[in-house]
């Protein structure tokens, strides 16, 4: 069973998923902001190939992107980053970018190096459904990386069903149709979308993400769904504060447990 | 070979939607039904209407006397720069517009980076009273500032796009941001042949009244069906896929598709996508594009504004690909020449886009005789600040 299968069976709901860029704030980071959100207690990480035009991100994420690009992040530096992670870290780990670095870099190549680093799963928001199944399916079973496609509140039953089909590891649910880093507050409208999805029986796990920035849109989420993705207010934290003990205050800031002053 | 696009969206490999789902209700929406309001009677009647009593059209053809002999050939000028704005980009905004209102929205936007296409837009949405929110990288909003204060004027909202190069690339981004928060009520006016499909198909469509034009402009003035060349410039490609459109099928009619070179091809300051590109994803699109070894996008540079993006319509890439179209890339200093040159010899002071499609006069291989359109894409006001700079 995969790493993010085991999750899921394990631990079917309050699930965290936290974002970070790769070499934000610093170029060598990646693999200590790995282990810093594994002790602190985050489920899952998605960790952001950054990217020089990333239309699905907001501008904080396109922030640290810049940065990380900058700091001379590059896929091959991320891979090489990654390479002896799962000696140190058992936690499931995603890659989230844009489907053009994925074909610049070789696709196969891609997958192989996934692969090879123990990455378990993929989110390409640009990568349309039907050339997935179509062209990169057999990718993503050959090197068991799982795949994870979005779905908005305006999303039609069909296309809610395909989503759900087609993606293995977790169904992405974006909270508001807007881009990430938006409002706060999780809206009556919103509730109701999740509960309608949550109405559908999907086969796969469910995570909410985009504007889940606080304990109270977290918890909300989780009632909804098995678990919500933090992105960009963690990157907004790490601006502010990239240490161990910063990161450790954030995801219990986030649990709502207590953090000692 | 065949130039149309394909039920998928593809022009060959080039095109789709690459797109993420939060877009996906929108432009399946557009895709669903573009071609039934385009091709429908009641938009038909007011799209032609508004050509003719608004923008002014049809626009003439002219035959160029003096620059015919010179480069002893049948020179005639498609003069879209006497379209109202000043540029053909106001084609695509009123039929745009059209469609946005049959599909009930009621808030525009658009990206711009001279700002010919955000003042084509502005327009519009004063005509028909609704909301224009033009996206402009903050960079360019400094050195467009006369179409700023126009779009202004026209009452639109200039929100500069303050992200990565602050350019027409990051202005399209902001655009797209803007319509993934708000995608109910607001409709995309792309301003050229880019994107995800539909909208390369959906400008060149509105954009082919151009070549609708030549054809029996040029059939009435000299009795030929077609001629040997039409030249366009291409930056996104939309006045060109404008003027080839309806000589795609015309194996005869050779198609030159003139880039910005910038400073030059072998220096890092170009903008000649189909020399300096490789095949890749922008803005929705599977397109050739300029992009280092990772698929970062790099920043494309030209003297003109309108022409430094770092891609090209899907279209250009598949006929350029499959060699249908030559492209010829001019740098600055040749553009520049060009530009001083056709305001001296035929009274007309081009665009600076457009002045890259007269200095490739000077590249292209042509037989005594042979009749040659170029499409003058748009008029030089708005340059006046650069070309001043360059006055002898």
């Amino acid at each position: 069973m995969s790493r993010l299968k085991e999750l899921f069976a394990r631990k079917p709901k309050d699930i965290l998923n936290i974002y970070f860029t790769a070499g934000f704030p610093e170029l060598a980071d990646t693999s200590r902001i790995i282990l810093a959100l594994d002790h602190a207690g985050a489920d899952l990480l998605e960790i952001g190939m950054p990217y020089s035009d990333p239309m699905a991100d907001g501008e904080t994420i396109q922030r640290s992107g810049t940065r990380a690009l900058q700091n001379g992040m590059k896929l091959k530096v991320l891979f090489e980053q990654l390479e002896n992670i799962r000696e140190r870290s058992n936690i499931p780990i995603v890659l989230m970018g844009y489907f053009n670095q994925v074909i610049q870099y070789g696709e196969e190549a891609f997958f192989a190096a996934c692969k090879r680093v123990g990455v378990d799963g993929l989110i390409l928001p640009d990568l349309p459904l039907e050339v997935y199944a179509r062209e990169y399916q057999h990718l993503y079973e050959k090197y068991n990386v799982e795949s994870t496609f979005l779905l908005s509140p305006h999303s039609d039953e069909e296309r809610i069903r395909r989503v759900d089909e087609l993606s293995t590891g977790f169904v992405y649910m974006v909270a508001d149709a807007s881009i990430t880093g938006g409002a706060n507050n999780i809206s009556e409208e919103q509730i109701q979308y999740f509960q309608r999805i949550e109405k559908m029986n999907l086969n796969t796990p469910r995570l909410i993400g985009f504007g889940i920035s606080d304990h109270a849109a977290f918890s909300s989420a989780c009632n909804n769904a098995h678990g919500a993705i933090i992105g960009s207010a963690f990157i907004r934290q790490l601006e502010k504060d990239a240490s161990d003990q910063g990161i450790q205050d954030f995801v219990m800031a986030i649990r709502g447990e207590k953090v000692e002053s | 070979m065949t130039y149309s696009i394909n039920e998928e969206g593809f022009y060959g490999a080039f095109g789709g939607a690459f797109i993420p789902e939060m877009l996906y209700p929108n432009v399946e929406t557009l895709r669903r039904n573009y071609l039934d309001i385009i091709q429908s009677d009641s938009f038909q009647e007011e799209y032609q209407y508004l050509l003719k009593q608004y923008v002014g059209r049809p626009t003439p053809l002219y035959f160029a006397k003096r620059l015919s002999s010179e480069f002893d050939a049948k020179i005639y000028l498609k003069r879209e720069d006497l379209c109202h704005t000043g540029a053909h980009k106001v084609n695509n905004t009123i039929g745009q517009i059209l469609i946005a209102q049959k599909l009930g929205k009621k808030r525009i936007i658009a990206e711009t980076g001279a700002g010919q296409h955000g003042v084509a837009t502005a327009t519009v949405c004063a005509l028909m009273g609704l909301e224009c929110i033009v996206y402009m990288g903050a960079v360019d909003i400094e050195r467009q500032a006369p179409n700023v204060a126009r779009m202004k004027m026209l009452g639109a909202e200039v929100r500069p796009a303050t992200s990565g190069s602050q350019t027409l690339k990051d202005a399209t981004n902001e655009a797209i941001r803007d319509w993934i928060a708000n995608p109910a009520n607001t409709h995309y006016i792309i301003g050229s042949v880019v994107g995800p499909h539909p909208y390369p198909d959906m400008v060149a469509r509105l954009q082919a009244i151009i070549s609708e034009e030549i054809r029996w402009q040029l059939k009435e003035q000299t009795g030929k069906e077609t001629p040997d060349m039409v030249v366009a410039c291409v930056g996104g490609g939309s006045n060109a896929a404008g003027a080839f459109y309806h000589f795609l099928e015309e194996e005869s009619t050779r198609l030159i598709a003139v880039e910005a070179a910038g400073l030059g091809v072998d220096t890092n300051e170009s903008a000649a996508t189909s020399v300096l590109g490789s095949k890749g994803i922008i803005h929705g699109s599977r397109t050739l594009l300029m992009q280092d070894e990772d698929g970062q996008i790099i920043e494309p540079y030209s003297i003109s504004a309108g022409l430094d993006y770092p891609g090209i319509g899907p279209l250009h890439a598949h006929l350029i690909e499959s060699k249908r179209a030559e492209a010829i890339s001019i740098t600055d200093k040749e553009a520049l020449d060009a530009a001083f040159h056709l305001s001296r010899v035929e009274g007309i002071i081009p665009a600076l886009e457009t002045a890259h499609a007269f200095a490739a006069l000077h590249k292209m291989k042509f037989n005594s005789g042979d009749s040659i359109v170029i499409n003058l894409s748009g008029r030089g006001d708005k340059d006046l600040g650069t070309y001043q700079k360059f006055m002898k």
